[in-house]
């Protein structure tokens, strides 16, 4: 599997760190209701399909948002993080 | 249908004409007191002790492909007692206990070998990490020793004790440990459960849950609607699929874990190792094949094979273990579908539905735990409460803080 980085062009996976769904993105307020804190750490729609998850290339330091289907392990696209959220 | 040697003996000389399946194919009734989806492990497990401790007969296990095709034919067959938190140590401790009698109870061959699991220490700190967790193991009631270098040798012949980045300390032994045929495991269950009357429905997709007023009423599936009270899921793998036909979100993400086998060679392997540090554990199967794994891929796959980063890894750690198995061929390579927890521990619980049961999220852990999840999830199903010994497993302790994080590895469901 090559993931597309941004700043460094179709990179091998063993260059990448996978951290996990999109749901990272939302980060709750701080002062929000433990539920949604669990929601946001804990509970996943984890798609058997098209999912869009976070990876940190490793060499370069750029965090991405990859989209991808997680039966075929097809690569759709991948967006620099600060353009993904 | 029942094996002896006479039979065996007798088909032998006869061209092999008169086996007959071990298990009925009945269509589904429009209704049931309890259905369970999933026709794997720990779905077959639930129904025979729902039927054998629950007296509870009414029931049908409703599978979207053929019984045992799931993960319990994808998996490296390890059974051990091996757990150190409270919450997880009695509970496999309870399964070790039931897989010694499970032949009996089943009258069944499901090969359980007891040749003992030996987990790798590498350096002062982890013996004394691991002589810890073989306290607890004993104070448990399970078995544990701690082995120093010298005797390790006398055991494990074939290991590279002085290579420079993990050169082997010990171990620690656990002799009840071992290996069981994952396949005889699904076809025991399967075979005694229908023996009680428990309709075993295969090629039954389920595609709908269907809940009225908070309660469950029965399921939909390619095969008609079926009625039922009680509905378990039961399908490691595809549980946030299932549970999303119910409304529910789950902690769980879908991870792809590796496995291979070389071809069959003479006996050179008697027990299960596992080089923790290197992310490599391996066994011999009984046909001779070296069968060995490692870790997650760490991204969220369904595709059951994974991509060749971990390959390469994989042999790397085998290759430092035991420089000996460099010449064997690897056969094959395959993926399993690991429902992953953010704590690294499975979950047997009602949910926020009336009469939906859910026993799910065992990580890659789910073989050796397939007769106490079974049971504890019989358990539940038919008496409304938690079985003791999976008492913890519980679908809100991600919500409360109360984790079994047994690696202490974070909460992030890739971390385990």
């Amino acid at each position: 599997m090559h993931l597309p980085c941004p700043c460094c062009g179709p990179r091998d996976l063993r260059e990448f760190t996978h951290k996990g769904a999109d749901d990272y993105l939302r980060r709750p307020a701080p002062d929000a209701p433990p539920e949604a804190w669990d929601d946001y750490l804990h509970t996943r729609a984890n798609p058997a399909g098209r999912t869009r998850d976070l990876w940190y290339h490793d060499p370069c330091g750029t965090w991405i948002a990859v989209t991808r289907d997680t039966v075929t392990h097809a690569v759709i696209g991948a967006t620099g993080l600060e353009d993904a959220q | 249908m029942r094996f002896n040697a006479l039979r065996v003996l007798k088909e032998g000389l006869t061209g092999n004409r008169g086996w007959r399946p071990h298990w009925r194919k009945p269509a589904p009734k429009p209704e049931y007191d309890m259905l369970i989806i999933g026709g794997g492990g720990h779905g077959l497990a639930t129904a025979w002790y729902l039927a054998r401790n629950h007296g509870v007969t009414n029931i049908a296990v409703l599978e979207k492909g053929y019984l045992g095709g799931g993960n319990i034919g994808r998996n490296t067959t390890i059974v051990r007692a091996n757990y150190f938190l409270p919450g997880n140590s009695e509970f496999y401790s309870h399964s070790l206990k039931l897989w010694e009698g499970l032949e009996a109870d089943l009258n069944y061959n499901v090969m359980h070998s007891q040749r003992g699991l030996i987990n790798l220490f590498h350096s002062d700190g982890q013996r004394d990490a691991f002589a810890r967790r073989g306290n607890a193991m004993l104070a448990q009631g399970d078995d544990a020793i701690l082995l120093g270098r010298d005797e390790l040798r006398t055991l494990l012949p074939c290991l590279d004790y002085d290579q420079a980045r993990f050169p082997i300390y010990g171990g620690l032994y656990h002799k009840r440990g071992g290996t069981a045929r994952h396949d005889a495991v699904a076809w025991g269950y399967a075979r005694a459960a229908d023996a009680r009357g428990v309709d075993l429905i295969e090629n039954c997709e389920v595609t709908g849950i269907t809940v009225n007023a908070g309660k469950v009423i029965g399921v939909t599936t390619s095969r008609g609607e079926i009625r039922a009270r009680k509905v378990g899921i039961v399908t490691a793998g595809r549980s946030s699929q299932v549970a999303t036909m119910a409304g529910l979100r789950l902690p769980i993400e879908s991870h792809v874990l590796q496995a291979f086998v070389t071809e069959g060679l003479k006996p050179c392997l008697d027990h299960v190792v596992a080089f923790g540090m290197g992310h490599f554990y391996i066994s011999q199967s009984d046909k001779g094949g070296l069968v060995f794994g490692g870790d997650l891929d760490f991204y969220a796959s369904y595709a059951a094979r994974g991509n060749l980063p971990t390959v390469e890894h994989v042999m790397e750690a085998g290759m430092t273990l035991m420089p000996m198995i460099g010449r064997a061929k690897v056969l094959r390579s395959w993926g399993g579908i690991m429902d992953m927890t953010p704590d690294g521990s499975p979950i047997i619980d009602r949910t926020p539905i009336d009469g939906l049961y859910l026993d799910a999220g065992w990580c890659y852990g789910g073989f050796k735990a397939v007769p106490a999840s079974g049971w504890c999830m019989a358990h539940l199903m038919a008496t409304d409460q938690p079985h003791p010994v999976a008492r913890r497993f519980r679908l809100d302790r991600f919500a409360t803080g109360e984790l079994l994080d047994e690696e202490g590895t974070g909460s992030q469901h890739n971390l385990h």
